[in-house]
């Protein structure tokens, strides 16, 4: 079932920045994705080799159609093609959409943190578009840490969302360069910035916490330092296989 | 073969044959957990074996480190598609935590500090193919990385190797545990690209 490869086409390339783009895939008989789920990418080269790899799943729809973003790695492998060469019209294979832990389902009660790193955006907006589009009333917020303004996914649709949505709070944290007009210099995440951004422990939220390796890692030990059950936080890394970089 | 890219040449480093299909070889030792890393000091640490006739057998860090030690050299494959060829671990042996259990179950459950579980049948675990290792490239184990100590099952798919390991369960059917309930493989042989369920 959702471990076979199947044709999906290439339906739109949107850039989101300057070195990624949401890529639009239609796959016959798909039924969208659980918000949070990942699909595997298959390239196949003309003598066969073949690459794969594994990237979120931003929209969160029953649909043939599914959206991807993907963020271009420096050296990486299918990262650079997805998001310089590959063109609307073409085909590649995609198996899944796969994953059930780090999910949010409609039916959860309890209220959602969210807290992305740079691209680590992407399940989590899945999450998000997933919410908005349900009956669920539970208050969802997002902790968007980002390099710059300029680096930011879902530009758009996050600011109208954030003034609009009586259900979603979303805030930002710049590491190194902020808007005109905002009202703290960049710097580093730091435990007492993500605290005050973020529902208190006694809200009894899902946590979902995704981005680099050391963001994530270092996120997950404040909230566990900070009374926060490691049991209510779930984590997912992003970003290649990083760790070194 | 599949759908072709035209103009996708890629990095051609799946010719190396100690790769499984579907996989990549990194240099780096990425992460992946589900959740925070748990904290737990070896004076607190306690390795166990429960068969399903209920009897224990159970090691503390210094019972645990006064058994034969060995070192393992091998690769490593993660189901998100890495594979890290030549790595050193130090460790325990099972078939040295094995040898004084009798058993009649075939499969077991590996229960992590923490929380976190996956099912090994028990032949994946004994005759040279399986260790608890505190030891990662001559340095004491990272507690990211599953310090103190971690489940090597390396044949298989790196999740089945438990970080942060607590003890091996005995079970007569075989149960899926943690992502083998959440859309992964209820084995996870590589070679087989036994990935997803």
């Amino acid at each position: 079932m959702s471990t076979l490869w199947r044709v999906a086409d290439v339906v739109s390339g949107v850039p989101e920045t300057e070195t990624s783009r949401t890529i639009g895939l239609r796959v016959d008989g798909l039924m969208g994705n659980l918000a949070g789920q990942h699909i595997d990418i298959r390239l196949t080269a003309d003598d066969g080799y073949t690459a794969v790899r594994s990237y979120s799943v931003a929209t969160a729809s029953m649909d043939e159609i599914i959206e991807i973003t993907v963020d271009e790695l420096a050296n990486g492998e299918v990262s650079p093609y997805l998001v310089r060469d590959l063109a609307v019209g073409d085909q590649l294979e995609i198996r899944g959409p796969v994953g059930g832990w780090f999910v949010w389902r409609p039916t959860d009660t309890n209220p959602v943190q969210l807290i992305a790193g740079g691209s680590g955006i992407v399940p989590l907006m899945s999450m998000i578009r997933a919410h908005e589009a349900s009956e669920n009333p539970s208050p969802f917020r997002l902790l968007y840490s980002l390099k710059s303004p300029e680096a930011g996914f879902y530009r758009e649709e996050l600011l109208t969302l954030g003034q609009q949505s009586p259900k979603l709070t979303v805030d930002y944290v710049y590491t190194r360069s902020v808007p005109q007009g905002w009202p703290t210099a960049p710097k580093r995440l730091t435990a007492e910035t993500l605290l005050a951004n973020i529902l208190p422990p006694d809200a009894t939220p899902d946590t979902f916490i995704c981005g680099q390796t050391i963001f994530v890692e270092t996120v997950a030990e404040w909230l566990v330092e900070s009374g926060y059950p490691a049991a209510s936080i779930k984590t997912e890394r992003f970003g290649g296989t990083g760790g070194t970089r | 073969m599949g759908i072709i890219s035209s103009g996708f040449h890629g990095k051609r480093q799946t010719g190396n044959p100690a790769l499984p299909p579907g996989q990549y070889e990194t240099a780096s030792f990425p992460v992946l957990t589900a959740g925070p890393a748990p904290y737990v000091a070896t004076a607190d640490w306690e390795f166990f074996i429960r068969t399903e006739a209920g009897e224990r057998h159970a090691w503390s860090w210094d019972a645990f480190m006064a058994l034969p030690q060995v070192d393992i050299r091998t690769d490593i494959h993660c189901v998100t598609s890495w594979s890290k060829l030549g790595t050193s671990w130090r460790g325990v042996s099972l078939d040295t935590l094995f040898e004084d259990v009798e058993t009649t179950s075939d499969y077991t459950t590996a229960h992590s500090y923490g929380g976190y579980t996956t099912n090994v049948p028990l032949q994946d675990l004994r005759d040279g193919q399986a260790w608890v290792a505190w030891e990662f490239d001559g340095e004491p184990l990272e507690r990211a990385h599953g310090g103190p100590a971690r489940l090597l099952v390396p044949h298989l798919y790196f999740w089945k190797s438990a970080k942060w390991i607590n003890g091996i369960e005995l079970t007569q059917d075989d149960l899926p545990g943690f992502w083998e309930s959440n859309g992964y493989h209820i084995h996870g042989d590589p070679w087989r690209e036994e990935r997803y369920s």
